[in-house]
């Protein structure tokens, strides 16, 4: 357990809807939900989750903090905004899921090889060191996150797309010295670490 | 100089549905002067559209029966119909109202015979069936209609059509030059009692009301059911004139939603109880009615009403509102797609005919108000800042017919005093200071 985990858990003891109002992105929508639900209902994965948006706000009322946290279901939200669109009650829900997800990821309460995880921190490990995303050492990182073998076999199946986007200048094999930075890389990292001081200072 | 108001002691009410009919009747009975303006070509309102009445399943027609015998012995009430309001300008106490009258072209002679209407071509749209069905250019509204006189249309002014009609009424009644009029009138007070209008149900996009022809409304529900309807009384689906038997009942279509209208109009729990009734009237225990609503709002003692029909086998009762409706093309049935709350399973139901339980919104949306009237959120109308002007029964909130006619009887009240108030100088506030 984590020292974020172990500090929410003694602060908010078993008011785990509070905790989520206070520490979630939109977090505080949640008491609004009134489980009509069309959410659910409108989800086009809806059936691939094993807790649809409605069913984890109800979740969230109860106090199932362990079973919340640990969902793979908000991971699985593709943004589709069908939800956001119907919900009678205007909840930001596609907002929720992320927020939701993201907070299990701080408390590394997020499932294990989730893969929407997975692809998330390379992304953001991709990015934050120039400032700028390198595709190719992106692509790269996905094809090996599996061990050296499958990632060999992972980019020979990919190679006519790879030489494809070569091709049409959409993938640059100079990538790989380095790459594309942005101006002030010292600035981006500084505002990062400012932000991340920002929400350690957050309430809760 | 004595603050004097005005001296007027008349009252008018606009709108004659049911709540109109009352807040007139009350005041009139009073001894006050009373107009009653009516737009349409009849009093009556939205109720004469309905097939029966919640909770006692009782039909319309008895109660208007009964407004219209005390209105026909009343001396103090004045009746005008195809009259709207246009303006108002002045202060409580002291209003000057604008009316336009539209005319009728069928004058005080016609005794209702029909006979200008079997010779009439040209067919409209029906208002009074939800335009389900064509009537002739020439009709009487409906049974009820009052006054019982006929109307033409104006589409067919200067056509052949009106000459035949002229040439069919034997007593004169059909005057094609009448025009419409503009009349100016004092008042002392005000009640809005225009009514309500059934929530736009196209715009519900995910149900597909303007796609599918077996989802309809409400509202057109009660005439299918009516004998007088369009069907006469059977409860045959749009698409293809087959008897619907597996009805959906969807709740809250476009009410408690903030995309839709707000509030929870109130009535269409007890309205959607009501028609599983008439699917169980017309076929017994072989009917099936399914209602789909996030929670039954039927208000105090109507909750009798809720516990009856949760014991009648032919309904089912499911905890979800409708994520979205698909069509199933072979059958031109309807599949309702959603998860219900009550154990969060995921369902894919066929049914035959989709009623909406559609909201209601005032009616007066959408039209010219005095500038000071004060409204709610969703448009219903309070009344005006000056206190001369009160809404009542559908215009001033979702009611059904008891609390409505409650509502116009308590806005009479309230504007028997402030024309009171008005003849006596010495009772208005500050009035007997000189
Ligand atoms: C599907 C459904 C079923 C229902 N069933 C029941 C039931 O079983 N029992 C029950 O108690 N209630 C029922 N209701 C509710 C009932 O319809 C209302 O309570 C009732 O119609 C209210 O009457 P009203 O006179 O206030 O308004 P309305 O009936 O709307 O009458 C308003 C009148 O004002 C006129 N008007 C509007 N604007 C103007 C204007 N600018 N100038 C002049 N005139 C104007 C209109 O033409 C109309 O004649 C039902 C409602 C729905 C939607
Ligand atoms: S659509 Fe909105 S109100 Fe309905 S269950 Fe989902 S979040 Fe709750
Ligand atoms: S009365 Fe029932 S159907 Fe109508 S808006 Fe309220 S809860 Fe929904």
């Amino acid at each position: 357990m984590n020292d974020l985990n172990r500090q929410a858990i003694a602060n908010y003891k078993n008011d785990f809807l509070r905790e989520v109002e206070e520490r979630v992105e939109d977090g505080d929508w949640v008491r609004m939900c009134m489980q009509c639900g069309v959410c659910a209902g409108s989800c086009p994965l809806g059936n691939a989750w094993e807790h649809t948006p409605q069913k984890l706000f109800m979740m969230i009322r109860a106090g199932k903090r362990e079973e919340v946290l640990s969902s793979d279901s908000m991971w699985m939200c593709t943004s589709c905004y069908n939800c956001i669109v119907r919900c009678p009650r205007k909840l930001p829900i596609t907002h929720i899921m992320h927020g939701l997800a993201h907070y299990a990821h701080k408390l590394n309460m997020a499932p294990k090889g989730q893969p929407t995880r997975d692809i998330a921190k390379l992304f953001w490990d991709n990015l934050v060191k120039t400032g700028r995303v390198n595709e190719l050492k992106f692509s790269l990182a996905m094809y090996f996150k599996d061990g050296f073998m499958q990632g060999i076999r992972n980019a020979l199946a990919m190679q006519a797309v790879g030489m494809g986007l070569v091709k049409a200048k959409r993938l640059n094999p100079m990538e790989i010295l380095g790459g594309h930075k942005c101006k002030d890389q010292g600035g981006i990292h500084r505002m990062i670490a400012k932000a991340r001081a920002i929400e350690a200072h957050k309430k809760g | 100089m004595t603050a004097t108001i005005a001296t007027n002691q008349t009252l008018l009410v606009v709108g004659g549905g049911i709540s109109g009919m009352t807040a007139a009747l009350e005041a009139a009975e009073c001894g006050k002067q009373v107009i009653l303006a009516e737009r349409n070509a009849t009093l009556g309102g939205r109720t004469a559209l309905l097939y029966r009445y919640f909770p006692k399943m009782c039909h319309p027609t008895c109660g208007l029966e009964i407004n219209l015998r005390r209105l026909k012995a009343n001396r103090n009430l004045r009746v005008l119909t195809q009259a709207e309001v246009t303006a108002i300008s002045g202060t409580r106490g002291n209003y000057t109202v604008t009316l336009k009258i539209s005319p009728r072209y069928v004058n005080n002679n016609c005794t209702a015979c029909g006979e200008c209407a079997k010779v009439v071509e040209t067919e409209i749209p029906d208002p009074y069936q939800y335009n389900l069905s064509q009537t002739h250019a020439a009709y009487l509204p409906h049974a009820m209609a009052y006054p019982q006189r006929y109307v033409l249309d104006p589409c067919i002014i200067g056509t052949p059509d009106a000459d035949k009609a002229k040439a069919a009424c034997k007593y004169g009644a059909i005057e094609l030059d009448m025009q419409a009029e503009t009349v100016e009138l004092k008042v002392g007070a005000v009640i809005w009692a225009t009514g309500w209008k059934p929530y736009d149900a196209a715009k519900i996009q995910p149900y597909g009301y303007d796609r599918f022809d077996n989802v309809i409304t409400s509202v057109e529900f009660e005439r299918l059911a009516d004998p007088h309807g369009p069907t006469g009384g059977k409860l045959l689906r749009p698409s293809d004139g087959k008897e619907a038997r597996n009805i959906a009942f969807i709740q809250c279509a476009g009410s408690r939603d903030e995309n839709h209208l707000r509030h929870c109009s109130r009535i269409c729990c007890m309205a959607s109880l009501k028609q599983t009734q008439y699917v169980r009237e017309a076929y017994g225990e072989e009917g099936r009615s399914t209602v789909y609503y996030i929670d039954i709002r039927s208000i105090d003692r109507l909750e009798d009403f809720y516990r009856k029909v949760q014991q009648d086998p032919t309904v089912k009762f499911i905890k979800s509102k409708v994520a979205n409706i698909k069509l199933h093309e072979e059958s031109s049935d309807l599949i309702l797609h959603g998860v219900d709350t009550e154990g969060y399973h995921r369902y894919a139901e066929q049914h035959d005919l989709v009623v909406l339980a559609v909201g209601m919104e005032p009616e007066s949306n959408g039209i010219q108000l005095p500038a000071d009237m004060v409204a709610d959120a969703s448009g219903f109308l309070e009344g005006s800042a000056d206190g001369g002007q009160f809404g009542a029964g559908a215009a001033s909130s979702p009611l059904d017919v008891n609390r409505a006619v409650q509502s116009a009887t308590a806005a009479a009240l309230r504007a028997i005093q402030v024309v009171h108030k008005t003849s006596r100088p010495e009772l208005v506030e500050g009035g007997a200071k000189s």
